[in-house]
């Protein structure tokens, strides 16, 4: 048939109804991505996330395009930096010298600080932990919007860095690490709409959680207490929560003109063109998920209790040899064949009870879980703790040391799972 | 060689070269630079084809493009997947209902209704973000971005009498 004798031939579709029908059907796949990334981030467990692994690779393709791109603007900023360093040489040497004879006084009650500090770690057993090894980043692209604060780094896993280590500038806290690729990793700031940050008031010692909306100030929510805050008063991380390390500065408290308590960040003062990330393992990290995740086991009955109790009794030891003259080795035995060690005994009331052994066999799994067949009595035995080494400092890196009156989980070196 | 009226133009020409300008400029703006300390502010460019390409001529394979074009500006922005995609079809939405009432017009109604437009796409993410982050965004960083957004409207201009009579087709 024709395209003339067809029945379309007199149809036509006006243009801006079908525009408008495709707009549509395009917003009903934007509102599915939408929805779709909401339960995509609403999972617990990273590894289940689709989105995640697309934005890391996206991230990845990414952070070379940008940083060739932020090449000729650093050049640039470089260029405008050593101009402005020629002309005003003379007002920054005031100022440094002024600074320098501040710090001098600084550096002389440091010394004494630590040395008292130190005399109180040993007196109250304080812990001090390890401390935090840092890599450090270039910024090849910062997202600056009301909707979104974002910075993309040229360093990711290759580097050790894992999703949620802290980020810092030279002045303060920039922000945490969201998205991780081998080469690049995605930092969301502190000024982020979606960003929370627990942090403490220096000086009073408040607890509250710093909250980005987009702007370049965020603010403090959920401050208890009256008079807690004051204008100028220093803001720290608490530690709360086990996201970010303990006393990292953050900025400095102020009220706006409707009476709400912001930030004004250390990290803003200086430049962006470089971030140190803290490879610090959060609560979440340090968590092992599976475990917290096994349902609990029932309770032993005795006879189970009993078994259980026999096998972690060491055996007792072995009684010489002893090779009497006269007494024959049976044929086929080696003079040096092991002697069997006795077996246990078996429980002095039997529990006529058939209760079900899975309890114990659990229990020998969970303890020996490399072992194959029949548990041995050893394999019950609780495994010999390995502790990890603890570093020496290194100069430059930061140290954090745990305060009596802080209520959230310790970092232990002595333990398996790190948790004091 | 220029380009007659009576050769048909080609989709490529008027969606993909101006979309592939649009992310070209959106990662260089989003380069890390402040002057004096402060931070530049960040247009909003696919909003200059959002309503560009509906007042230029309809077309079914705009809205697509502009979902490709959001979802570039989702993940390098790391907003959440959607948030971009749906407040650029919703300018280009008001724009194409817009589109009869723009005609014959001085070029003042149509940057009346082009802020119109980036008000609704503005209003739309701005609900989306309080949805997904429990926070309602700075209001003032909003304002800055929306003035910088509304400062592109020369691109549109550009775009739309680059392209209206390019094809005798979009008459």
């Amino acid at each position: 048939m024709a395209y003339r004798d067809s029945p379309f031939q007199e149809l036509k579709v006006p243009l801006t109804w079908t525009a408008g029908v495709a707009a549509v059907l395009a917003l009903a796949l934007a509102v599915f991505l939408f929805v779709s990334d909401r339960k995509d981030q609403a999972r617990v467990n990273a590894e289940a996330l689709g989105h995640a692994k697309v934005r890391a690779g996206f991230d990845g393709v990414l952070a070379p395009v940008s940083g060739v791109l932020a090449a000729p603007v650093r050049w640039v900023n470089d260029g405008a930096a050593s101009v402005g360093d020629y002309f005003f040489a003379v007002s920054q040497n005031r100022k440094l010298k002024k600074q320098v004879a501040e710090l001098q006084q600084v550096a002389v009650d440091d010394v004494a600080l630590k040395s008292l500090n130190r005399r109180y770690e040993e007196l109250l057993k304080l812990r001090t932990d390890p401390p935090i090894p840092m890599v450090t980043g270039r910024v090849v692209s910062d997202t600056r919007g009301p909707f979104s604060n974002a910075r993309l780094i040229d360093i990711g896993s290759d580097a050790g860095i894992k999703i949620g280590n802290p980020a810092m500038s030279e002045q303060g806290v920039v922000g945490r690490v969201v998205g991780v690729s081998p080469n690049a990793s995605r930092l969301l700031l502190l000024t982020d709409p979606e960003s929370r940050t627990p942090v403490l008031i220096d000086r009073s010692n408040a607890r509250a959680v710093l909250t980005g909306d987009g702007g370049p100030n965020p603010r403090l929510e959920y401050l208890r207490g009256r008079d807690v805050v004051h204008n100028g008063d220093r803001v720290l991380t608490s530690g709360d929560g086990g996201l970010y390390p303990r006393g990292l500065p953050v900025g400095v408290a102020e009220q706006d003109i409707r009476g709400v308590w912001r930030i004004r960040l250390y990290s803003d003062s200086g430049a962006i063109d470089f971030v140190r990330v803290l490879v610090f393992d959060d609560f979440s990290q340090m968590v092992d998920q599976a475990r917290l995740a096994e349902p609990a086991m029932p309770p032993l009955s005795a006879a189970d209790e009993a078994k259980v109790k026999a096998a972690e009794t060491p055996p007792p030891a072995a009684p010489p040899v002893v090779q009497p003259t006269g007494v024959p080795v049976p044929p086929g035995a080696p003079a040096s064949a092991p002697i069997a060690p006795p077996k246990a005994p078996p429980p002095q009331s039997p529990q006529p009870r058939s209760a079900p052994p899975q309890p114990v066999a659990r229990a020998a799994t969970r303890s020996a879980p490399a072992a194959s067949g029949p548990p041995a009595a050893g394999a019950l035995a609780k495994p010999p703790v390995k502790k990890p080494a603890k570093p020496k400092p290194k100069p430059g890196e930061y140290r954090r040391v745990h305060t009596p009156n802080e209520a959230l989980p310790q970092y232990d070196p002595n333990r398996p799972d790190g948790r004091g | 060689m220029a380009r007659t009226p009576s050769r048909p133009l080609e989709p490529w020409r008027w969606l993909g070269v101006p979309a592939l300008i649009v992310i070209a400029l959106t990662v260089a703006i989003d380069a890390p630079i402040r002057l004096f300390t402060l931070a530049l502010p960040e247009p909003i460019f696919p909003m200059v084809l959002a309503f560009g390409w509906a007042i230029i001529r309809p077309s079914i394979l705009g809205p697509f493009i502009l979902v490709l074009v959001g979802l570039f500006l989702d993940l390098y922005c790391a907003t959440p997947l959607g948030l971009w995609p749906i407040s650029l079809l919703i300018a280009y939405g008001v724009a194409l209902i817009a589109r009869t009432l723009m005609v014959g017009q001085e070029t003042e109604v149509m940057g009346f209704y082009y802020a119109a437009s980036v008000l609704a796409a503005f209003a739309s993410a701005y609900t989306l973000v309080a949805i997904a982050g429990h926070g309602q965004p700075n209001l003032i960083a909003i304002l800055w971005q929306f003035a910088a957004t509304l400062a592109l409207f020369p691109f549109v201009l550009m775009l739309r009498n680059r392209f209206r009579d390019a094809d005798i087709r979009f008459r």
